[in-house]
């Protein structure tokens, strides 16, 4: 099930690809939907650790409001220009030779998968 | 002076004394950082009480503070680029200022005349008055074009400071005896220097590194001698761990004969003799320490953890180098500091939300104090501290 609403949701970012990249402002309408939408499984109370994992476990390196410290902002207007596989990638299996951890080891997909979309769509404390 | 305008000014003294609230000392006074509020609470250690907040101070996040000389004003460097001084006998705000976009700690100087803030945007120092906040020396940090991040800025005798640069691998040594800084720089120490610290005498400044092994060394009685690696065998070959918080490197975690380190990506904390700077053992411990803090009186070290192995603390006993107690303070403890002579520690644990306080003897609570997200903990004994 929840296999088939992902499928269904990356074909829709395909279709709607061309106009991410056109478009910014309807890049972040739909930033906005996706996250929002999202067939997610995770609970409130897990997206609640998540959010706090965000400000206070990566804001230890990337600043509690992400503005950037040891690491770079990862602020909605820093990361709009940048693609959200190399996101993903960069938080999955960090960046070696780097302090950027890897994360696979503990947190899932779409536990990454969300921390992105929460990214990209700006996190306020 | 006479006698008679000496009376006279001794009678003015007392008739004034009774309009101040409380006449008291600050050498048992403390703060504590309440990172996501953005306040500080000023603390009693010898009552165990909370004596006033203050609000205000911005983004808390990996802020320290400096105490001036007479142990009256905290210097809270903030990690928004907030520099703000507060008054903590009468609890509140004697100047701020924004010095910068994004700031990581800072120190005061020998004479307490001068305070160095080390910034990571734009990367490089920024030295104040520490009476007024007014700008007194701009040091841009970095090779030719590229800026680098400063970390582990710490006061030395002589009127200097020592820093690392992180994104260059240097370390600055700025002597501000005169007006105008006089910079010595030092370049290939290794890649990424990530914090620095001084030893409590003063006289030599070791930079950790993340991008390679081993620890950069200054002998600051001897600058002209350079910079040596130490520690470079330690660990070589063997893989290391994902690191989820950047270890800290303290100035007082040394003991007469042994210096003691965090290993970085390894559950271990490390033992290096203080004379010839070799390793003389690794203890494992619980997860890969951050804080690695010695009693005043050298014979216990405290050690806390990285995420996700962070809601404990161990203690090892200096003599036979091993860990004689594992505490639970609660979830993300942050930070530890023990009193001036060290029979009591505090114990911040952020998710907790609560700060613990433990007697060193019997290794039991004797008090917790309810905080905001408490982070760093800074006793005013620290103003006489080299390099805190
Ligand atoms: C121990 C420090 C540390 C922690 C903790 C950390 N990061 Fe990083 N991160 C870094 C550093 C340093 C870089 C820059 C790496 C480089 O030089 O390329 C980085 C880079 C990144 C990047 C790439 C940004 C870009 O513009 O290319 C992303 C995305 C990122 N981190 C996300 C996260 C997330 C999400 C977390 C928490 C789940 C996290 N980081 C935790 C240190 C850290």
């Amino acid at each position: 099930m929840v296999r088939r609403w992902q499928s269904i949701i990356s074909q829709l970012f395909l279709i709607t690809g061309m106009a991410v990249l056109y478009n910014p402002v309807y890049a972040k309408d739909n930033q906005i939907d996706a996250s929002n939408n999202q067939p997610t499984s995770l609970s409130e109370q897990r997206r609640a650790e998540l959010k706090d994992l965000l400000l206070q476990d990566c804001g230890s390196c990337h600043g509690m409001t992400l503005k950037g410290g040891l690491g770079p902002a990862l602020t909605p207007d820093v990361l709009h220009n940048k693609s959200r596989q190399m996101i993903t990638v960069t938080i999955t299996e960090g960046r070696p030779g780097t302090p950027m951890p890897p994360w696979k080891t503990i947190l899932s997909e779409q536990e990454i998968h969300w921390l992105v979309e929460t990214l990209y769509s700006g996190v306020t404390p | 002076m006479s006698r008679i305008t000496r009376y006279l000014s001794l009678a003015v003294i007392y008739t004034l004394l009774p309009a101040c609230a409380t006449v008291r000392g600050t050498g048992d006074l403390g703060v504590v950082i309440e990172r996501a509020t953005g306040s500080i609470q000023i603390v009693d250690t010898t009552q165990h009480q909370l004596l006033k907040q203050v609000k205000g101070l911005g983004d808390l996040s990996h802020a320290t503070v400096v105490y001036s000389r007479d142990e009256r004003y905290a210097y809270v460097f903030g990690r928004d680029g907030g520099l703000t001084k507060i008054d903590i006998l009468a609890g509140r705000i004697d100047k701020r200022i924004i010095q910068s976009g994004n700031s990581i700690g800072g120190a005061i100087s020998q004479d307490g005349k001068l305070v160095a803030v080390s910034n990571y945007k734009p990367g490089g120092v920024k030295v104040f008055d520490s009476k007024t906040l007014e700008l007194v020396a701009d040091i841009p940090a970095g090779v030719g074009e590229q800026r680098s991040k400063v970390v582990g800025l710490v006061d030395a005798p002589g009127q200097r400071f020592v820093f690392s640069l992180y994104d260059t691998g240097e370390i600055w040594i700025a002597d501000m005896s005169n007006k105008k800084p006089e910079i010595t720089r030092y370049k290939d120490i290794g890649r990424l220097p990530y914090d620095g610290l001084i030893t409590p005498d003063g006289r030599y400044y070791i930079a950790g590194l993340f991008g390679e092994d081993g620890l950069a060394l200054l002998d600051l009685w001897h600058p002209e001698k350079g910079v040596k690696r130490i520690l470079s065998n330690y660990g070589r070959g063997s893989k290391k761990m994902p690191v989820y918080k950047m270890p800290h490197l303290e100035g007082w975690a040394m003991t007469d004969d042994y210096a003691f380190l965090p290993a970085v990506g390894r559950n271990e904390v490390l033992v290096v003799n203080r004379r010839n700077w070799e390793h003389v053992t690794s203890i494992p411990v619980h997860g890969q320490p951050v804080f690695v803090m010695a009693r005043p009186d050298g014979r216990q070290v405290w050690v806390n953890f990285a995420f996700p192995r962070n809601d404990t603390v161990q203690v090892i006993d200096t003599e036979p180098l091993k860990i004689i107690e594992t505490l639970k303070p609660g979830k993300a403890v942050l930070h530890m500091e023990f009193t001036p002579r060290g029979e009591q520690v505090w114990v911040s644990a952020r998710d907790a939300g609560k700060v613990t306080v433990y007697d060193t003897a019997t290794l039991k609570v004797i008090a917790t104090l309810p905080m905001e997200k408490p982070s760093g903990i800074f006793f005013t004994s620290r103003a006489h501290r080299i390099g805190l």
